[in-house]
């Protein structure tokens, strides 16, 4: 038993803090439902029920803010998951082990940037004195204004962020590719079989899981893609397109101090996506033979 | 594994390597270009081309960097808040999975479900700073280093290390007569070098490359950490006070801002561009260990 306690008070820090800084502000998530002043605390502020999710719901930007965030998500799966995926295969082909390895070290590279630089990066690119509006002048005549034009927002954000994640996310690929049995390679060579064969009916299948549970995992998250980038690439001209539930939390909640009404956009968001994950696992889960996340 | 390739597969394999050489590209030039740039004056590249002379290049944008109070301050901060955050998250992660990979322990599921539901609820941004603030860690450093140093994913990644480690070494020191404690600290801990250095760098990467938790709870600029600093030249256009003379021509200052911009990138990333290369086997195998569970 004096075995037992010893593990018993290991465990009691990390329970401690889970406690306090996890399930205490789940619990104070219910001012979403109250008319939270700070004078009166949680449990003194009278409730309203629904009045604040009513209130969003109606709001006039309520369908613009919805619809950017699910574009900027779905867009940012549709187009960034196969990238990783198609360069783990890419990178399967290559030869030799060192050079191999220096192709991975560049492709990682951009992940270990931080959001802030590259955000700082695409503002000083993108400007209209940047390098790429040399370009884009010296064909067309006339720069883009790539970082206040609501219209360029979202592939900007999309295409950097493929830019500094795909390599990263290559890796789990390109390590479940390593353990495909060569065996099965040889094989299908020599029954005739080109390079384009076995990758679509080796190399692919033996990927097809990892797929599936990165996949839900990343279609669940679709509606929390995080405040950090399009907080910072967000200007006072490109919101139309870049204000997203996210954002729209942060601003209303902390620079406008309307702490319930946010709690409630916030508490709003996490539903859909916990609908999202479930309905997004029992599609995958049709689709793969009954293999889902759970 | 090299048998023979067709001719059709020596097409797809030179076709393979113009496309993975058009991806690098894509990954190196912008980085290339930053680092060129901080070393120019702005726009000598795109005015000048590689028809750059000797005299083009200054370490005028690094001057101003390595003089700013802000940026110094920022630095040390951000070295500070990452070192302490990468030591108290080994602690809690470490403490919390051996437990739990304990197969005997009562409760033990209870405890893992407990950890568990925080991955998939939680409080959000308002709620979470209220907490911060009612507990008066508001503009303290406790705000940035203690909320998030207590991970789900941290203590399952600890916990797989832990079950994976030859059970017959602790049955035979149990046996000897050691105590949990020495068991703990002489033999777990001692083979578990490789995960904590995972976790800590990790950890130490992740804040060193934060800055939202600054930005909504500390007000003091004295405080705030290089990402903040950065922020605020790279983003909000401010020039920090001191960077540029008083009396420049506006244009001077414009050209001038711009240089600092990249030489800003250059230095913020420094660190780990530097450490990068020795420890890219170690994120490699963080990424491993966490995608068994």
């Amino acid at each position: 038993m004096l075995r037992n306690y010893i593990l018993y008070l290991f465990l009691l820090p990390s329970i401690i803090l889970t406690v306090i800084f996890k399930y205490v502000p789940m619990y104070g998530s219910i001012i979403a439902f109250k008319n939270f002043s700070p004078r009166k605390g949680i449990l003194g502020s009278e409730w309203v029920g629904f009045e604040h999710f009513q209130r969003f719901l109606s709001s006039p930007n309520f369908y613009d803010i919805l619809m950017n965030t699910l574009k900027l998500s779905a867009y940012g799966l549709i187009l960034g998951f196969p990238v990783p995926i198609i360069l783990a295969l890419m990178l399967n082909l290559v030869r030799g082990a060192k050079f191999k390895k220096n192709i991975q070290l560049i492709v990682y590279a951009p992940n270990f940037i931080s959001v802030v630089v590259v955000a700082g990066m695409l503002f000083v690119f993108l400007s209209p004195a940047g390098i790429v509006n040399a370009l884009v002048t010296t064909f067309t005549g006339k720069p883009i204004a790539f970082m206040t034009d609501p219209a360029y927002f979202r592939t900007v954000y999309i295409l950097s962020g493929i830019w500094q994640t795909a390599g990263w996310s290559s890796i789990i690929y390109v390590a479940t590719l390593a353990n495909v049995d060569p065996q099965l390679h040889d094989a299908a060579t020599i029954d005739g079989a080109s390079l384009m064969k076995r990758i679509f009916h080796i190399d692919l299948p033996a990927l097809k899981p990892v797929m599936a549970v990165l996949f839900i995992l990343a279609a669940g998250g679709i509606m929390s893609i995080g405040y950090e980038k399009a907080y910072l690439m967000q200007t006072a001209l490109n919101t139309p397109t870049s204000e997203i539930i996210a954002t729209y939390v942060y601003k209303v909640g902390l620079q406008s101090g309307d702490y319930a009404y946010s709690t409630a956009i916030g508490l709003f968001n996490s539903v859909i996506n916990v609908f999202l994950l479930i309905f997004v696992n029992t599609v995958v889960k049709k689709l793969n033979e009954g293999e889902g996340l759970y | 594994m090299d048998i023979h390739y067709t001719g059709k597969d020596r097409i797809l394999l030179i076709i393979n390597y113009i496309l993975l050489g058009l991806f690098v590209l894509a990954i190196l030039l912008p980085l290339v270009y930053v680092v060129l740039s901080s070393f120019l004056t702005p726009n000598t590249l795109i005015t000048k081309g590689f028809a750059i002379t000797s005299s083009d290049w200054t370490l005028t944008g690094y001057a101003k960097i390595l003089s700013n109070s802000a940026m110094i301050r920022g630095f040390f901060n951000a070295i500070f808040y990452s070192a302490a955050f990468a030591f108290a998250t080994v602690l809690f992660s470490v403490f919390a999975a051996y437990p739990l990979a304990v197969e005997e322990l009562v409760g033990k599921r209870s405890i893992m479900i407990f950890f568990l539901i925080t991955m998939f609820f939680g409080g959000g941004l308002i709620p979470t700073y209220l907490v911060i603030k009612d507990l008066g860690m508001l503009n303290t450093v406790w705000a940035i280093i203690l909320p998030g140093s207590i991970s789900v994913f941290n203590i399952i990644l600890a916990k797989t290390y832990f079950q994976g480690l030859p059970k017959e070494l602790f049955q035979a020191a149990s046996i000897d007569g050691a105590s949990e404690l020495s068991i703990f600290f002489k033999i777990v801990l001692p083979l578990s070098k490789p995960i904590i250095f995972v976790l800590a760098l990790y950890a130490f990467v992740g804040q060193w490359n934060s800055y939202f938790d600054a930005m909504i709870y500390l007000d003091d600029p004295k405080l705030f950490p290089l990402q903040l600093v950065l922020r605020s030249i790279l983003i909000q256009n401010q020039v920090q006070p001191g960077m540029i003379a008083d009396a420049m021509a506006q244009a001077e200052l414009k050209k001038l801002s711009e240089m600092i911009k990249y030489s800003a990138i250059v230095i913020s990333s420094l660190p780990l561009i530097v450490m990068y290369p020795f420890f890219q086997k170690y994120f490699e195998k963080g990424v491993m260990v966490g995608s068994i569970k």
